[in-house]
């Protein structure tokens, strides 16, 4: 009895001719989430990617690990079984059995009997069984196992999967959800404007998720920002960097724009003037690393700063695409997926960013381009971007470690 | 981007040794000892397990002599915390058939603060007693406050945040007139190494005592509880410290403890004498050189002679803590635990001080180490410190 992991993944299997680049995409991200498990066997079958670890490992960590996995739909925790029926019957019992005890509650719909079906897959044509042969000679064995059972095709609570390949046959009857989406890097590079809030990692999890490769941007202000801050946000990056590998993260040494915005520029508008100065930093910065949009975490209307004007006031000063995956959630909902992510705890921690910083007593809400374009021209900001940009550091970091289970 | 240079590693200029200190060589060199050579467990009869008790018997032994106690009445714990939580709820649980209520002031550390309020939620009473502006208790407040059912009366000798010295003496006088048997523990953390601390002729029951605070190491401490004080012990387990606390010694840190506290006495009163007057010149400097700055807590004549606490109005303390850092002047904004959290610290807001005072407040912390020239660099840093982020401040103000 060998563990293999069954891995599905449905967007991609529909992408016609980039469909071998996306399956090689995801072959490379799924090597990399278990690179913990050296000598595990990562290969494809048409629509299908098996993960076999060296026989006696534990499945569970890998099922996890694979749950960080962009473009993932589904991972099932399989048998392997030689190719002969009584061994395939055999195997389909037992995890039917298993899928029986995981079952909380037991009892079926209405009350009565839990109800089952058998699906057979069959590839290996040489096998004398065709697919309805097998799933009506298994449904009558397992049935006969189990009469408390009831065998019903459209809506089964149990589906015991068979899978007949050349090398053996396949039987599982659990399945585990991925996150979904599109594997990290397929899709193009971003920068990513990251602060130590709540909102901004989850703006990157959701582009890697549709996946863009994140470059991730943080604007540093020492002294008016403390070096824990940036700590946090190498954390948080951390954090992020356990669904798709190493993430590069610039920390943009913002200090003596942000003074010169303080010191010249009306007061009502410095949130609007820092948030055009970082988006032209981030911009020059997609350009070297080859990025093509720039992704915020900004939701309509939560603060001054995210209003329609301000928006539209902000994102005039760059020709990129600015990407807001969280556009359409409430707070609420981006809380939620925030601590499922695990960058929660750490977002919450109270060291001071920019924005908290600076925020004057009156911000404008709604801030017209000619205004802000106004209040820019008492400077050239040239020299001080540019001095910005070489004086930032760009970090590569790499994975947190996986909570011990 | 700028980097810090870390203390140790450039010739930065340290002021906060109340949050903590650097350990001295001779320390260092005592808890490599225990590490290394003197390893054994004091539990174990053979000869490796003799000289780890030695380490430790001669550790309890410079406590003694430097309370003026009894040495068996010293217990060992993992620092100043666990001490202060011990005698409060030591000292409650042994005495429930007596009372449920405890006295206490609103500047004490957050070891004493945080297990009161604790122990409220349980069921005691807890009543804390306000200070002047300086920083001061009133003896007779304290008093005022014991009851029928008072178990213990908890007061800090010198206070972590800006250094006002109680007198906890008076304290224990008048709360004995009202009524006698009531207990008194004494944190003396900051204290302990600047100023004389003497339990038995001031009446005090229990003493809390600190390592890292002297040039120890960090993870030690020590509670005095006077023999025929009914304690009970937070933890259970074996035999260690006649069963009130339990677990293997530590004996590295309490070996490091004992030749911190051996040496730092031998340099009294010399050393806050020298402090005092390092300090005393620290303000006269920055009040000449930095334009509007306030002093919290007491005069500084008046208080312990390595702390004081100033308020650079027009800026905020964390911000001036980061400024000073980059110029490779670290000191701290309130005590070094508590100063993660944003909101303003307990012990300046008991002293009544308007907002402005409570933002800017940082809190420069002295040792045997700082120098007159360190007292230049400070100021000078300060000086330009404060009025780079005031500069920005009060842009932000002006329109």
């Amino acid at each position: 009895m060998n563990p293999v992991l069954l891995v599905r993944y449905g967007e991609i299997g529909l992408k016609g001719r980039n469909r071998p680049q996306f399956e090689q995409a995801l072959l490379r991200q799924i090597r990399r989430a278990l690179g913990a498990w050296p000598g595990t066997a990562v290969y494809r079958t048409p629509g299908r990617v098996w993960v076999e670890p060296p026989a006696g490992t534990d499945p569970e960590p890998l099922l996890e690990a694979l749950q960080r996995v962009f473009g993932i739909v589904a991972v099932s925790p399989a048998e392997r079984v030689d190719l002969d029926l009584e061994a395939i019957a055999a195997g389909a019992r037992r995890v039917l059995e298993a899928a029986l005890e995981d079952r909380p509650g037991g009892g079926g719909p209405a009350g009565g009997p839990v109800t089952f079906k058998v699906e057979a897959r069959r590839s290996n044509k040489r096998f004398p069984l065709t697919s309805l042969d097998l799933n009506r000679e298994l449904g009558a064995r397992l049935l006969a196992a189990h009469p408390e059972l009831k065998v019903d095709v459209q809506r089964p609570q149990v589906t015991v999967h068979v899978e007949v390949r050349h090398d053996g046959a396949y039987v599982y009857a659990r399945s585990v959800p991925g996150p979904g989406g599109l594997p990290v890097g397929v899709t193009g590079r971003a920068c990513v404007l990251l602060s130590g809030g709540i909102d901004s990692p989850v703006a990157v999890w959701m582009a890697m998720k549709r996946g863009l490769r994140p470059i991730c941007v943080h604007f540093h202000s020492p002294p008016f920002t403390s070096e824990r801050a940036r700590e946090k946000v190498v954390d948080l990056t951390r954090v992020l960097a356990r669904w798709g590998g190493p993430l590069a993260l610039w920390v943009v040494h913002f200090t003596e724009v942000q003074r010169a915005i303080q010191l010249d520029c009306p007061p009502e508008l410095t949130i609007t003037l820092m948030r055009r100065m970082m988006f032209r930093l981030a911009e020059r910065i997609a350009a070297r690393e080859r990025a093509l949009a720039l992704v915020t975490g900004e939701s309509l209307g939560q603060v001054a700063s995210q209003t329609l004007e301000s928006i539209r006031t902000i994102s005039a000063v760059t020709t990129l695409p600015v990407l807001r995956p969280l556009i359409g959630l409430d707070k609420t909902e981006i809380v939620e997926r925030a601590r499922a992510i695990g960058t929660y705890d750490i977002s919450v921690l109270p060291y001071e960013d920019c924005c908290t910083l600076f925020v004057p007593a009156h911000p404008a809400t709604r801030p017209r381009p000619e205004q802000a374009e106004a209040a820019e021209a008492v400077r050239d900001w040239e020299p001080l971007l540019a001095d910005a940009l070489e004086r930032s550091e760009r970090l590569v970091v790499e994975p947190a470690a996986a909570p011990w289970p | 981007m700028v980097t810090q240079p870390a203390p140790g590693t450039s010739p930065g200029v340290y002021l906060d040794n109340a949050a903590t200190t650097r350990a001295r060589p001779e320390v260092v060199a005592a808890v490599v000892e225990a590490l290394q050579d003197r390893f054994g467990n004091p539990a174990s009869i053979h000869t490796a397990g003799l000289e780890a008790e030695r380490l430790v018997k001669e550790a309890r032994a410079v406590l003694a002599r430097a309370l003026d106690v009894p040495a068996e009445d010293l217990y060992f714990t993992s620092g100043g915390t666990e001490a202060n939580n011990w005698a409060l709820r030591g000292v409650l649980a042994a005495h429930s058939r007596r009372g449920r209520h405890l006295v206490t002031t609103a500047i004490e550390h957050s070891s004493i603060l945080t297990t009161a309020r604790r122990l409220e939620e349980e069921g005691y009473r807890v009543t804390i007693v306000p200070v002047d502006a300086r920083g001061q208790v009133d003896p007779d407040r304290v008093a005022a406050a014991v009851e029928d059912d008072t178990v213990l009366v908890s007061v800090m000798l010198v206070n972590n945040e800006i250094g006002s010295i109680q007198p906890v003496e008076d304290v224990v006088r008048a709360v004995r007139r009202r009524r006698p048997e009531v207990l008194v523990h004494v944190d003396a953390v900051q204290a302990f190494g600047k100023l004389p601390v003497r339990p038995r002729a001031w009446g005090v029951d229990l003493v809390t005592l600190s390592a890292h605070k002297i040039h120890g190491p960090k993870g030690t401490g020590a509670l005095y509880v006077r023999r025929g004080v009914r304690i009970q012990p937070l933890l259970t387990g074996g035999e260690q410290e006649g069963g009130l606390r339990p677990g293997t010694h530590n004996v590295p840190g309490i070996a490091g403890f004992g030749v911190a506290a051996r040496l730092i006495l031998q340099e009294q009163p010399g050393l806050s004498q020298r402090m005092q007057a390092l300090k005393l010149r620290l303000v006269e400097r920055v009040r000449a050189e930095v334009p509007d700055v306030d002093v919290n807590g007491p005069d500084p004549a008046d208080g312990a002679p390595h702390i004081v606490n100033l308020s650079v109005v027009g800026a905020r303390g964390e911000v001036l803590v980061h400024a000073l850092a980059q110029r490779g002047v670290y000191v701290s904004t309130g005590s070094a635990c508590t100063s993660r959290r944003t909101a303003p610290s307990h012990v300046l807001q008991a002293l009544g001080l308007p907002p402005e005072r409570l933002d800017s407040a940082l809190r420069i912390s002295l040792s045997r180490e700082t120098t007159e020239d360190d007292v230049e660099r400070f100021v000078a840093a300060l000086r330009e410190a404060a009025a780079e982020v005031r500069a920005v401040a009060a842009a932000r103000a002006r329109r």
